[in-house]
């Protein structure tokens, strides 16, 4: 078992929610009651990531942390190491990849929310910042919480970004799914079958805890 | 959009038209929640929306109680969450007591702990409207108010509103399509057709008028006005009924002596003649004089209005009659009307209070 892997693996995930949700927030919100010019694009671009191969969206994220680009050299020059394989990449990699995973549901769940209820909130004397703590955001909850839970799994199962951009190297990018893969190359069936068993019970138990959570949220549809 | 009214404390101002009038945007309008590119629009001494001096005030910082068509209660809130939403204005001490006091005043007392989804159409409707008071508003605004409950308790309701706006020291506009509505609760009407005024003024005298023949075509013509239950004939099932003009006589129907009644007398329901008659099983008839006769192409009957003492009354008449009986302004008449055919609208609370 590669302790170290199985740690990465959960701040990653972790890591990527802590990023992405307040943006996911912002946007999926944006995208719920505002009509705009170039929204289509807009969307379009943001479930890119969930039909491109993870190894060409690995090759253009790594191109773009690159030490030729202005992004790769600003973060060279604030952390003193290159961003690329680097845990710091790997994060900011695994948002990217995420995107659609977050802003998707979170949209979805604005978008149940019925205008007039937007409006009663609003004739109630509610600030809009009121309007979305009071109103909206408890009633967009269930698509936060999908968000969430969708981040954090495929999040420990991501392959293909991860190796492109990360790299394999212990202790630093090295997450579960990819130990798998190198545990197997060394033959090692029984190493690879102890953490592929323990990323079956991470996600089981993370369904889990998502159908707990949601009853609470939403008991007549529990 | 074209249109211009006022409405002050203690009056009841129907919009009433057909679907796609544009009644809903007047509304929102008022509200805050919609932006017309030309208007302007004030309650007391404040302007809330003036396009020509770039004046808005956004919906939240407008005194409004909106009652919404669908009531859009906030679904993860208790009733009583609910009303507190709107009472933000308030000490955060006083609130909870407020909100239980407004839903007491709506008759939901009971109810504080319950959520939206397990309370029936009725209740969410009257939840909607304690939220709307809860904003201690300077305007009440209440759209189609009655459109999604069944019949029943739309008389309810209906009722319920009226006697309530009795106690409340604010304008109250109402948005319906519903014709009920407006002569159930309406001291003034907005009538709209495509965006433009058809017609506006005080309830009986727009209901007086001869000349409205969208109404005409819509429900029929018929005046309304205001009486006092002076006697119950209980044996006979009949009530009196005292207005500015005489009596009547009107099928009973649950009416209680003394009580304000609203009475509507369809036109075509009134029979002229120049002498009174004798020998007929009539209840009512009227002397008075003709303050118009209004004939319309469009339509096959002549309009004569009847002014009986301060009310006047329509007459449905044929061309033919009119000739006959050489009707012109001036004229006197007796106008004769059968008593089921009056309309007794009752605005007491009292027969709320009976079905609690």
């Amino acid at each position: 078992m590669d302790w170290a892997a199985l740690r990465i693996s959960l701040w990653l995930g972790a890591g990527t929610i802590a990023i992405l949700l307040p943006f996911g927030v912002w946007f999926g919100r944006l995208l719920a009651v505002r009509d705009f010019r170039g929204k289509l694009l807009v969307e379009a671009l943001v479930t890119v990531p969930l039909v491109l191969p993870p190894t060409v969206l690995g090759f253009y994220l790594l191109v773009t942390f690159g030490a030729r680009s202005p992004i790769g050299q600003a973060f060279q020059a604030l952390a003193g190491h290159p961003l690329p394989f680097s845990f710091q990449g790997l994060l900011l990699a695994s948002a990217i990849a995420n995107m659609p995973f977050v802003v998707q549901p979170i949209q979805r769940g604005f978008e149940a929310i019925p205008s007039d209820v937007r409006d009663a909130a609003a004739c109630c004397g509610l600030t809009p910042w009121q309007q979305f703590l009071r109103i909206e955001l408890p009633l967009a909850w269930p698509g936060v919480l999908t968000a969430s839970i969708l981040t954090f799994a495929h999040t420990l199962g991501e392959f293909g970004v991860v190796l492109m951009v990360g790299g394999n190297l212990p202790g630093q990018t090295r997450t579960l799914s990819v130990a798998i893969y190198d545990r197997m190359q060394a033959f090692d069936d029984r190493g690879a079958g102890v953490m592929a068993a323990t990323l079956l019970a991470i996600a089981v138990a993370t369904l889990m805890t998502t159908t707990a959570l949601s009853r609470r949220v939403n008991p007549s549809r529990g | 959009m074209d249109v211009e009214f006022t409405c002050h404390s203690g009056e009841v101002l129907a919009i009433f038209g057909p679907s796609g009038s544009g009644k809903t945007t007047i509304l929102r309008s008022v509200a805050g929640l919609y932006r017309p590119g030309h208007a302007s629009i004030r309650s007391g001494a404040e302007t809330w929306s003036d396009t020509d001096r770039a004046a808005f005030v956004p919906p939240h910082r407008r005194a409004v109680g909106l009652v919404f068509q669908e009531y859009a209660l906030f679904p993860h809130l208790t009733a009583v969450r609910n009303v507190m939403t709107a009472l933000g204005h308030r000490p955060r001490v006083e609130r909870r007591d407020r909100a239980e006091a407004l839903l007491n005043l709506v008759h939901l007392g009971g109810h504080s702990a319950k959520k939206p989804s397990v309370l029936s159409g009725g209740e969410r409707q009257r939840i909607a409207l304690a939220r709307a008071l809860a904003r201690d508003p300077a305007v009440l605004l209440l759209d189609e108010p009655f459109a999604a409950v069944d019949r029943s308790l739309r008389r309810r309701l209906q009722n319920e509103i009226d006697s309530l706006r009795r106690t409340l020291d604010m304008p109250l506009i109402l948005v319906t399509h519903d014709f009920e509505d407006v002569v159930r609760l309406a001291t003034h009407v907005l009538m709209l057709e495509r965006g433009r005024a058809v017609a506006s003024g005080p309830i009986s005298t727009l209901m007086s008028r001869p000349d409205l023949s969208w109404l005409r075509e819509a429900v029929g013509l018929g005046s309304v006005f205001d009486a006092t239950v002076t006697r119950v004939h209980a044996d006979r099932g009949l009530v009196e009924l005292t207005f500015d003009g005489g009596t009547l006589l009107a099928p009973a129907g649950g009416a209680a002596p003394n009580a304000a009644v609203r009475v509507r007398i369809p036109a075509r329901e009134i029979v002229l003649a120049t002498n009174p008659p004798t020998g007929l099983s009539l209840h009512n008839v009227l002397p008075g004089v003709v303050t118009a006769v209004h004939a319309d192409t469009a339509f096959a009957a002549v309009v004569v209005q009847l002014t009986v003492g301060g009310v006047a009354l329509l007459a449905e008449v044929t061309r033919d009659a009119v000739g006959r009986l050489g009707i012109d302004a001036g004229q006197h008449l007796h106008a004769l009307i059968k008593s089921v055919s009056i309309e007794l609208l009752a605005s007491d609370a009292h027969d709320a209070e009976d079905n609690r």
